[in-house]
């Protein structure tokens, strides 16, 4: 049995969220944020106004209402931005640094790598790369790369 | 900034002609057709925005255009082209999260469109608004507005400076790897060291001959003096005698020339090593802040102390070696050839499979080491991680866990040994083999060729001693791959600091300021660090001689502003200018012996408390160094030290209380009398009563100088003229202590939930305190 949640949520006309809590307030600008983006997805969303307050708390995106989640995931889906790389078409070079092409989720592009040290090391095997302009990139499993990729990565790791 | 007054209403054609100049440069190619086949006969593009994302943030790209009569879109999947015309009400703005900006177009009512495109097209986006907004104003109202009369980067529209040339912001963009021949670089530091090195080179050739000398003597041994023996002959004891003695010189000219030869080239190598550490740690200094906050100490202190001397031992033992044996091989070819062609040739057979299977192995080598060192930084990570955090991982009990943190780093640096050993164990055998191969091949082909009297049992037992040492020199040079890409590998590292250009560049025509009178100004000031954006649009100007306090939560960016001020990081949009001019077009030393900055955690050199206090001013005279401590009222305890101010302090000042060392970091600032005065938390580590104590040292200092406080504390903040407010990275009040009380906004709630704060700190007393102080005073 999911409990419905005490508030409204609705899109308005301006693309922002508004949300409504049981006491009649309304927030214009909400945002829904994910507390592990990359390790749990989609457990532990918060709703928070345009001052970074929270207002709600989502346990769990699949107890939702139908109505409710999707709209939750649309407007996710509109902000997060962390392309999963897929296949490493080529770099510029091994030194860098070194511009990359890509293959990901979100079709192919290429960025510049600044440094090895862009490269982090999630819990293994998933890496998070960041380019030169701050844009996070994930592998989720370097060993489920093909052979062309694994070789490539590996000489920055 | 100043903006023209603008005219009455210009025709529309006159509007034209004002923006031809700053209209967009050439659309790229892939666009250009599309949009021409689009406009209208009389449209003009004025400015263009190429977009790489899609609705559902997919990469595509898609172009976005100003023109003077609408707004336009279009995106590569599809011909279909939607377009706005100015019209009253419509907005053009702008926001970004997580690296993806938004350009949202809306109407009084709602939103009609909007865009995502990544931060590489930032600019271009605010100039595609800034072009919009003063098109929209031009239809809706009929007047131009102005632009700017500053002068602009042609390519990203950022406000040159004095004296800049090159935009800042377009040259930081340069993405290039540093060239591959990276031990060739090397040579930048070999220059100095020429004489010695030739001379090296022609002991080596000398030293190499001399030692080729005694196979070339079992020739005659053997076929003048041991084959004629056994066939009857009596030994020529004279003939003995002079051979043996050639040996013997030969062998003592070897060593002798094969000293001289390692000693000066160790000794060049060695000042190389150390120039090459020198210049490494030099330019590492010039680096900005946002260098040493993304790289660790550890991987910092690695390269420059093991990698160069990695690169030292190369040069000295490896490469010498390595061009000893290129020069034998060399020389011995020349002897198996003049002796006898064709069993020189058959000798020299197995050298080329031999190099061909060096060269295979030297990429895998090469990535291999890399990786070794890579892992090794990784390791000593840990260690750096720890160690200084130790108090906490010793109060959480997690030892274990922290061993099994250096474990793992550990395994994963004997799996990636490992991985490595596995082809370079294969390599020296491999080598070994080859070369039992070769010396076969000479039995073989040397017994035909005697048994068939083409050549003397003497030249064959030359040919043997030759290629038996000719071998072990192919063995040992096999070496030299791996060293060579160990030594590859770190120059790479040390380049890579060495290439780095500071994110705070010098001004390429300085402006120089001898006195500064303390006037600061910020203009529009806005800072992002990665696709966070730390502060915006911050205009503040401080008068000479005015103390300013900076007050707001943590992480509202008081900091942030201070850094800026003192340039360790440089502003992403607007300026600050110091006594009207910018603080970019200074030299950047220069400019920081204005500043005294006084930081939260005082950071204490090894040395005296004197050398201490002179750190910024090392030629201050002792009656200097006491005045300042006097001022800064740490002379009394530092008289009841043992050494007075002789007395050493540690790393950290270990032996010295919060406040001790907070009051000599004052007098340091003190001692370089800066016109301006940064005090950063300097109050925030300590207890209420040395806070006092550290309060009137501060008085002193803050006296006639520009001052700009940062405090939690705000009763450290009572003697500012004016106090700054900032939230999430913008001003939001300004005014003095009362005027902020009474409007009751943001300061007055921070004010209060101190006051209920410190009730249970007893901290309320000491603002009272300070209250009462104040009041006497006046």
């Amino acid at each position: 049995m999911i409990p419905a949640p005490d508030y409204r949520l609705q899109r308005n006309p301006f693309g922002r969220l508004e949300l409504t809590t049981a006491d009649g307030q309304t927030h214009v600008g909400v945002v829904p944020v994910r507390a592990f983006p990359i390790s749990a997805p989609d457990d532990g969303i918060g709703l928070v106004d345009p001052h970074g307050h929270e207002l709600a708390w989502i346990e769990r995106l699949s107890e939702l209402p139908d109505e409710l989640r999707t709209l939750l995931e649309s407007e996710l889906a509109g902000r997060e931005f962390m392309p999963e790389i897929k296949r490493l078409i080529s770099v510029s070079s091994f030194a860098t640094p070194s511009t990359w092409e890509v293959e990901t989720d979100r079709r192919t592009t290429r960025f510049v790598l600044k440094g090895e040290e862009d490269i982090r090391r999630l819990d293994a095997p998933a890496l998070l790369i960041a380019d030169s302009h701050g844009i996070h990139f994930l592998i989720r499993d370097r060993y489920a790369l093909d052979a062309h990729s694994r070789r490539l990565l590996d000489r920055f790791l | 900034m100043t903006s023209a007054p603008t005219s009455a209403p210009t025709s529309q054609g006159a509007a034209f002609v004002a923006l031809a100049d700053s209209a967009a440069s050439a659309l790229p190619l892939a666009w250009s057709a599309r949009v021409r086949a689009e406009m209208a006969a009389d449209e003009q593009v004025l400015a263009w925005l190429e977009i790489d994302l899609d609705a559902s943030l997919r990469f595509a790209a898609g172009l976005i255009l100003v023109s003077n009569a609408r707004l336009l879109a279009m995106s590569s999947g599809d011909a279909s082209v939607r377009s706005w015309p100015y019209q009253p009400g419509l907005s053009l703005s702008r926001s970004d999260h997580a690296g993806v900006g938004t350009l949202e177009l809306c109407a009084t009512e709602a939103r009609l469109a909007h865009w995502h495109y990544t931060l590489a097209a930032d600019i271009a986006a605010g100039r595609l608004i800034d072009h919009f907004t003063r098109q929209l104003h031009f239809h809706v109202s009929g007047s131009l507005p102005a632009a700017t009369t500053q002068r602009l980067c042609p390519s990203c529209e950022t406000p040159l400076l004095a004296g800049q040339e090159e935009c800042p912001v377009c040259s930081k963009e340069i993405h290039q790897a540093p060239s591959t021949g990276t031990l060739l670089r090397l040579g930048r530091f070999a220059r100095p060291y020429r004489g010695q090195l030739l001379a090296g080179f022609l002991l080596s050739l000398l030293g190499t001959a001399a030692t080729l000398v005694p196979p070339y003597l079992t020739m005659p041994l053997m076929d003048k003096v041991l084959i004629p023996y056994q066939n009857g002959q009596m030994i020529d004891p004279a003939l003995v005698a002079l051979y043996l003695s050639g040996l013997l010189g030969a062998a003592l000219v070897a060593w002798t020339l094969g000293w001289a030869r390692t000693y000066i080239l160790a000794l060049v190598s060695e000042r190389i090593g150390a120039d090459l550490r020198t210049a490494t740690y030099e330019h590492l200094l010039t680096l900005s802040q946002e260098y040493f906050g993304g790289k660790r100490t550890g991987d910092l202190m690695a390269r420059i102390g093991s990698e160069t001397d990695r690169i030292n031992v190369f040069l000295s033992l490896h490469l010498l070696d390595f061009a000893t044996d290129v020069l034998m091989i060399v020389m011995t070819t020349i002897i198996l050839m003049s002796i006898d062609i064709k069993l020189a040739l058959v000798t020299l057979l197995p050298l080329p499979i031999i190099a061909w299977l060096i060269h295979i192995v030297r990429e895998r080598l090469r990535t291999g080491f890399e990786r070794v060192d890579r892992v090794w930084a990784e390791v000593t990570n840990v260690l750096a991680d720890t160690i200084p955090g130790i108090r906490v991982v010793k109060a959480f009990a997690q030892e274990a866990r922290e061993t099994s943190r250096f474990r793992t780093a550990n395994a994963h640096n004997l799996e990636v040994n490992d991985r490595v050993n596995k082809v370079w164990s294969l390599f020296s055998p491999t080598v070994t083999l080859l070369t039992e191969i070769g010396l076969l091949i000479v039995w073989a082909f040397g017994i035909w060729q005697i048994a068939k009297d083409h050549i003397s049992v003497g030249v064959l037992t030359a040919f043997l001693a030759y290629i038996s040492r000719f071998y072990l020199r192919l063995d040992s040079m096999s070496r030299i791959v791996s060293v060579t890409q160990k030594a590859a590998a770190g120059a790479k590292r040390i380049f890579d600091i060495l290439d780095h250009v500071s994110s705070v560049p010098e001004p390429a025509t300085p402006v120089h300021l001898p006195k500064v009178t303390g006037r600061i100004e910020l203009r529009g000031v806005g800072f992002r660090y990665g696709t966070r954006s730390v502060t915006r649009d911050i205009s503040i100007a401080i008068a000479p001689g005015e103390m300013v306090g900076l007050v707001g939560h943590s992480g509202s960016g008081k900091s942030t502003l201070v850094n800026l001020i003192c340039r360790f990081y440089d502003v992403s949009e607007g300026a600050i200018l110091i006594d009207g001019v910018d603080i970019r077009s200074l030299p950047v030393a220069e400019y920081r012996k204005h500043i005294g900055l006084v930081l939260q955690e005082p950071f204490l050199f090894f040395g005296t408390i004197a050398e201490n206090i002179a750190y910024g001013k090392p030629a201050a005279t002792r009656a200097e160094v006491v005045a300042a401590a006097r001022a800064a009222h740490a002379h009394e305890f530092i008289l009841r030290l043992a050494h007075g101010y002789d007395s050493l302090v540690g790393e950290r000042g270990q032996a010295l209380s919060g406040g001790e060392r907070q009051r000599i970091s004052i007098a340091r600032a003190l001692l370089i009398d800066p016109p301006i005065l940064i005090l950063d938390e300097a109050t925030s580590s300590v207890d209420t009563s040395t806070e006092k104590e550290i309060q009137k040292a501060l008085d002193n200092l803050v006296r006639g100088r520009t001052t700009i406080a940062i405090a939690h504390r705000l009763s450290t903040l009572r003697d500012a003229d004016r106090l700054v407010v900032l939230d999430r990275g913008s001003v939001v009040e300004v005014g003095s202590h009362e005027q902020l009380m009474a409007c009751e906004g943001h300061y007055y709630r921070l004010y209060q939930a101190q006051a209920r704060n410190v009730d249970d700190e007893d901290r309320l007393p000491s603002i009272d305190l300070a209250r009462a102080a104040e009041g006497e005073r006046q």
